[in-house]
């Protein structure tokens, strides 16, 4: 059993603590039991359980620090960690950004934790990927999926007496519908805390449906269109772009951040409309309420009415700069409106819906420019409906240029724990044509 | 943000976060402790048999038993600091079987009789679980049994061996030598892994091996703070299946570039090449924008590789044509029936591109892979027509040939063998040609040497590339450093725009230290030759935006 109560993981970690000797000692420790099925032309190709559980101390004399683990908890597995640790740290360079670990601090009460995810069997799996394969077999269609589920906890104890736990689960589905003619691919992504929110049947359905659409694309010509971004096409773009957010990099003046010889704190850098937050407590994309570090999380703007209202400080650099902490974000939250989906593309004359991005790679990281490609469902829309499959564009593209030009916001879904709208933007910027299905 | 599965061991900056795989990693150990000799070989093949004979004895018709020590040692630097040392060691073994037809896989760090009797029986439970919705039974190619042998990196000096004072300082060095010629900041790192691999099957080999992989790497960057621009070369060295003799510096394993350009074969001067890196990346802050259009590209090897391993290396893996990947990575717009014809033009005349397990200093070489298949080198493209893909034993059949390609792979104990990239190479050119025999042909062209931005379809065709280091040729000359490129085309048109080729002389290797494949992701790492090429006729596009 991998997973530790709150008590029984504090008493295994104060144990470890009573044997360290170090000016000061952090202790992590976790543990998760996470399964998986895999499928393939419309069969299962592997299935696999794991199970894990360590522990990691972090030792440190003055500005050395060492980091050991272990996976056995009894006694002498933990007397000798932490001394490996010591021996570690007494070997090490001195680290100049070495910082003390945190005073106790006082946490919100997470709510990432399902009992009905904990208690997903293989049973369940295989039956996901049924959901899958049949209606694909009954459509010409072939299925290639991916169900990954996860339940741990994790945990912190430092020698200035701080200690924080959390319990999570997770489940992540993906599925590629492909028509056996190969002419046509739709792809559907779902993830949550919650395994009682997912609804498998209605997840291959919307990808099959995309598959069946997509079939016989049309060529049209590469350049600036207004675009309907699904919010799983959106939301890798978003997430490099809450990269950004770094105080240092920006400070350093090596960041899409840098201005002059600052930052572009309190600039507005898109269109005012554009509200990002981060909130672990959110009901639909909850986190831990704390960092590795122990660093209490709590909700925090990002940008407001298109303003940046906040970057974020390591504990380092804040006491470099003398500011308080920041921790970064541990999810993305971006403010949606009424529209529906359906609703954007009525409101559209000439458009493409996108479904999704792929590929995407930093091309400059001074304007935040990203390469990569449309894939698995893209459709030109004309006086508000979908009139016809389109072939795959390569976009160049900005975040920053796709915020500063948004048309309008829709409703927001859960995409790998963030909350994305639905948005249309203008002039978004198409480089070529791809053959690819 | 979503929960990747990454360890950070430092900030490498803007743009260059140095990300580790957290499978790479294992338990933290000594520097000393990595010198410490692992398992003895007796031990080993009698451990191995258990699992072998437990595997039988439960009905399995084939049994595979893989016991890994992996070994890393990391450093990570920037400017005058070092940031993190990292020495980790992962022990345990593997067990992969086929009962009813069907793979069953389980694994363990318990190796002792107990613990794997326990996972091999577990391998078989899920064999036969899973062999209730298998369609098509498995189909091993045969394989020769080759009894107890072994394989080593031929390498100089173990990187083990080397203190890590000495590797910190090296580092060290180069970061001051970045900052003295006029870096705002560098950061660089050091990788090295050291595999020891035993691998035992019920076909009657028993193979030990010891594989060593090394990668120096670095950025510098730049700062007009005033114009408000940055600019980061990143370093020209190649990770390479290595000792730590890479480090060396050689000048007999130097070559002169265009415009004072280094480049380095199979020996690497890190403190050359950061004083060049900061040079570079103050020039590039005022060099001119690139005008959109045609060019002829004459492209460096070190740059090559990644357009090769990406546009050549990933659309012939036969999971992929069939249809494995189509979840994950995608599929190929390699598909059977081209194939099939014999006359599919993947590229020119001139274009041979191999696959090979043995050639000397690359990372992917080995003398067996890890299903117990003697490695060796094919072709993929002959004269520029598709001949083949990579295959291991369960998948040759499907493509009507007898023998597995030996290109099976997994990146630990811990995880499933399956089919990986080989090193896959260009061929040097048979006639005798320089990269300033090829420049001074050019009319309107651009030089690129170095990996940069990279990013390609589901099915291979459209991609687009940057580098680390542009040059303008005109009418024969390198005329001065332009910015803002990227090369956009289809993988059939440009290999088929090929003209020239240069000579053994220039031929050199790049590297994927960490390429990801499959879900649960796995990495491998892989090289990939090839002499400076010209390809005519691509296009150029400009990058540079304001916001």
């Amino acid at each position: 059993m991998a997973i530790y109560t709150k008590e029984k993981a504090r008493q295994i970690m104060e144990k470890a603590l009573s044997f360290s000797t170090a000016d000061a000692c952090v202790i992590n420790m976790g543990g998760s039991e996470s399964g998986n099925i895999r499928y393939a032309r419309n069969t299962v190709s592997t299935s696999g359980h794991r199970s894990n559980q360590t522990l990691a101390v972090e030792a440190s004399f003055g500005k050395k620090s060492g980091t050991a683990t272990v996976d056995e908890f009894d006694d002498e597995s933990l007397k000798s960690v932490v001394k490996r640790a010591e021996e570690l740290a007494k070997l090490s360079p001195e680290n100049p950004e070495f910082m003390s670990p945190m005073s106790p601090q006082v946490y919100d009460e997470s709510i990432t934790f399902v009992e009905a995810t904990a208690n997903i069997k293989p049973e369940f799996r295989a039956g996901v990927a049924a959901k899958s394969i049949n209606p694909a077999s009954e459509q010409e269609v072939t299925a290639a999926g991916f169900l990954d589920d996860s339940s741990g906890f994790s945990a912190i104890l430092n020698s200035n007496g701080l200690f924080a736990y959390n319990k999570s689960t997770n489940v992540d589905f993906t599925v590629t519908m492909r028509t056996n003619d190969g002419t046509g691919s739709g792809w559907v992504s779902r993830d949550f805390n919650d395994v009682r929110k997912f609804n498998p049947e209605e997840a291959a359905k919307v990808a099959i449906d995309k598959a069946v659409m997509s079939r016989e694309a049309r060529a049209i010509e590469p350049g600036k269109y207004t675009v309907i971004l699904e919010p799983a096409a959106s939301a890798d773009l978003l997430r490099n772009m809450s990269g950004a957010f770094n105080a240092r990099t920006a400070d350093e003046g090596r960041s899409f951040m840098s201005k002059d010889d600052g930052t572009k704190m309190g600039q507005k850098i898109v269109d005012e409309r554009v509200n990002v937050w981060s909130d672990p407590l959110h009901s639909e994309v909850p986190t831990s309420t704390w960092n590795g570090e122990g660093m209490p999380l709590k909700k925090m703007k990002w940008i407001e009415n298109g303003v940046v209202k906040n970057l974020a400080y390591s504990r380092y650099w804040a006491k470099e700069k003398g500011v308080d902490p920041v921790p970064f974000p541990s999810n993305f939250i971006m403010e949606g409106g009424d529209a529906s989906r359906e609703e954007l593309i009525k409101s559209t004359k000439r458009g493409i819906l996108v479904t999704r991005l792929w590929y995407i790679r930093s091309v400059d990281p001074q304007t935040l420019l990203y390469t990569g490609l449309t894939r698995d469902g893209t459709f030109y829309i004309e006086n508000g409906e979908i009139r016809y499959p389109v072939k795959n564009f390569r976009f160049n593209e900005s975040p920053i240029i796709m915020l500063n030009n948004l048309e309008a916001l829709g409703e927001q879904v859960r995409i790998n724990g963030n909350l994305i709208p639905y948005m249309k933007v203008r002039d978004f910027t198409f480089t070529s044509l791809s053959d690819a299905i | 943000m979503k929960r990747r599965k990454f360890v950070q061991l430092s900030g490498m900056g803007a743009g260059a976060a140095m990300l580790v795989p957290s499978m790479m990693m294992g338990s933290s150990i000594t520097a000393d402790a990595l010198l410490m000799p692992g398992m003895d070989i007796l031990t080993k093949r009698k451990l191995a048999d258990v699992a072998l004979n437990t595997a039988r004895s439960l009905g399995s018709t084939y049994a595979d038993a893989r016991i890994g020590r992996y070994l890393n040692q990391y450093v990570f630097t920037r400017e005058d600091k070092v940031q993190n040392v990292v020495n980790t060691e992962s022990f345990g073994i593997g067990i992969r079987v086929i009962a009813n037809g069907t793979w069953g896989f389980a694994s363990t760090n318990s190796v002792t009789e107990d613990g794997i009797m326990k996972a091999t029986q577990q391998a078989v439970a899920i064999a036969k679980a899973n062999s209730k919705i298998q369609k098509d039974p498995v189909q091993l190619a045969p394989v020769e049994s080759h009894g107890e042998v072994s394989w080593k990196t031929p390498i100089k000096k173990d990187f083990k061996s080397v203190p890590v004072s000495e590797k910190v300082d090296l580092l060290l060095s180069a970061n001051a030598a970045a900052m003295e010629n006029g870096a705002n900041f560098v950061n660089s790192a050091l990788f090295m892994v050291n595999e020891q691999k035993y691998f035992a099957s019920t076909e009657g080999s028993y193979i030990d091996q010891d594989i060593h992989r090394i990668w120096p790497t670095f950025g510098v960057t730049a700062i007009d703070r005033g114009a408000g621009k940055f600019k980061s070369r990143q370093a020209m060295s190649a990770p390479m299946g290595m000792g730590y003799e890479y480090m060396d510096g050689l000048e007999s394993e130097k070559l002169e570039g265009p415009s004072g350009l280094r480049l380095y074969r199979n020996s690497y001067d890190i403190v050359e090449d950061a004083t060049l890196a900061a040079k570079q990346a103050k020039e590039m802050l005022t060099a001119k924008s690139v005008q959109p259009g045609k060019y002829d590209l004459v492209l460096e090897p070190n740059h090559l590789g990644l357009t090769i391993h990406e546009s050549v290396g990933h659309p012939l893996e036969l999971d992929r044509v069939l249809g494995y990947e189509a979840n994950y990575a995608g599929t190929s717009f390699a598909t059977l029936d081209k194939w099939k014809s014999g006359d599919f033009k993947y590229g020119s005349d001139i274009v041979n591109l191999v696959a090979d397990k043995t050639q000397k200093h690359s990372l992917g070489a080995v003398g067996y892979d890890d299903e117990g298949v003697k490695t060796k080198k094919w072709d993929l493209v002959r004269n520029g027509v598709l001949t083949n893909y990579q295959a291991i034993r369960d998948q040759v059949h499907m493509i009507d040939q007898k023998e597995s390609h030996g290109c099976c792979y997994a990146q630990s104990w811990n995880d499933v063998q399956f089919q990986r990239m080989p090193n896959v190479s260009l061929e040097a050119g048979k006639e005798k040609y320089s990269i300033n025999d090829m420049i001074k042909n050019v009319e309107k062209g651009i030089y690129i040497a170095g990996r940069g931005s990279y990013s390609i379809d589901q099915q291979r065709y459209n991609f687009q590339f940057g580098g680390t280091v542009f040059y303008e040729i005109k009418n024969g000359e390198i005329v001065g450093m332009l910015d803002d490129v990227a090369y956009q085309s289809n993988t059939q048109e440009f290999w088929n725009s090929c003209t020239k080729i240069c000579d053994e002389n220039d031929y050199r290797m790049f590297g994927s230290f960490f390429d990801g494949k499959g879900q649960p992701s796995q990495v491998s790492a892989v090289s990939h030759g090839s002499s400076t090429s010209r390809f005519d006729g691509v296009n150029v596009i400009n990058t540079g935006r304001s916001v």
